[in-house]
């Protein structure tokens, strides 16, 4: 398997286990915070920020979406999947552009 | 870290190892290392293997270069474990701390090779908005990038967005100078898996 492969398949497979795999939030929970779209107030605060402006979430986001009901464990899984969902995206968008710039060439 | 789980919530088996590693190392385990333990098969298991592919695994960039892609996009989500952190690992790897505090000061005057220069612009400016255009991307490659640099490069700065999002929300605590040498030194002797 060509390097960049391996790098890529160890990726997918972290991002297939977070939103496949067992979890404490619900498949949907997670795959909404992954997409940072569809989430209900304070949660969305939380997730939006991980997301786009990592460095100003606060413990009293935390501290808001654990009031609402969440468990910690929901929280770490939904933080990860919001994180792993916003790399994603990055990862997605500099492939395309790669492969947008060596079209024609060598396939990106 | 600002969820107790992370905090208290690892078995006995776990304990013990940060214990001795904290007797061996005479350093607190960092919360990068402990937050892989904590339920290992959701997150800490795929991740570690992920990254250590990025940062270890075969490519065109030496241990130094991908550490300093690891430093800049940190320094670009502005997260100040993890910049500290792989700033320590990017100086012992080249053995040079100069270059590497010029170009987390200014990339563009820093004194380090046109294709690493470009590749990190390129990192930055992913991180920041988002989205490349094609133009962007012929720009690395003029720089003389393969495509397969391009390519890893990639994997390093999609990995540590990840882990610096995880160090913000859950709040890692910073280290002393002391401990990031000490984890530096970990890093470069055992990678991430």
């Amino acid at each position: 398997m060509p390097d960049e492969d391996k790098k890529r398949a160890a990726h997918r497979a972290l991002v297939d286990r977070i939103l496949g795999g067992e979890g404490r939030a619900s498949a949907e929970q997670r795959a909404r915070a992954f997409a940072n779209e569809g989430l209900s107030t304070p949660l969305d605060t939380l997730v939006g920020k991980v997301a786009t402006r990592p460095a100003r979430v606060t413990a009293a986001d935390l501290a808001a979406a654990k009031a609402s009901g969440l468990s910690e464990d929901q929280l770490f899984e939904l933080v990860i999947c919001a994180a792993v969902g916003q790399s994603t995206r990055l990862y997605e968008a500099g492939l395309a552009a790669l492969a947008e710039a060596t079209a024609g060439g060598e396939a990106g | 870290m600002r969820l107790d789980i992370l905090n208290r919530g690892y078995g006995p088996a776990t304990k013990l190892l940060f214990a001795l590693i904290r007797l061996v190392s005479r350093h607190p385990v960092p919360d990068a290392a402990r937050i892989v333990f904590y339920r290992p098969d959701f997150y800490g298991d795929r991740a570690k293997e992920f990254t250590h592919e990025a940062m270890r695994g075969p490519s065109g960039w030496s241990v130094g270069d991908r550490e300093l892609m690891a430093a800049y996009v940190s320094k670009v989500n502005e997260s100040a474990f993890c910049v500290a952190a792989h700033t320590a690992t990017a100086r012992r790897a080249y053995q040079d701390g100069p270059m590497v505090t010029a170009v987390l000061t200014d990339l563009e005057s820093a004194p380090v090779r046109e294709p690493l220069r470009a590749t990190l612009r390129m990192l930055g400016k992913l991180t920041t908005e988002g989205e490349l255009s094609a133009e962007d991307m012929r720009r690395v490659l003029s720089a003389g990038v393969s495509p397969q640099q391009v390519k890893d490069a990639l994997a390093v700065c999609v990995a540590f967005n990840i882990t610096d999002r995880l160090a913000d929300a859950f709040g890692f605590e910073v280290l002393s100078p002391e401990g990031f040498e000490a984890g530096a030194k970990y890093l470069l002797k055992r990678g991430y898996r």
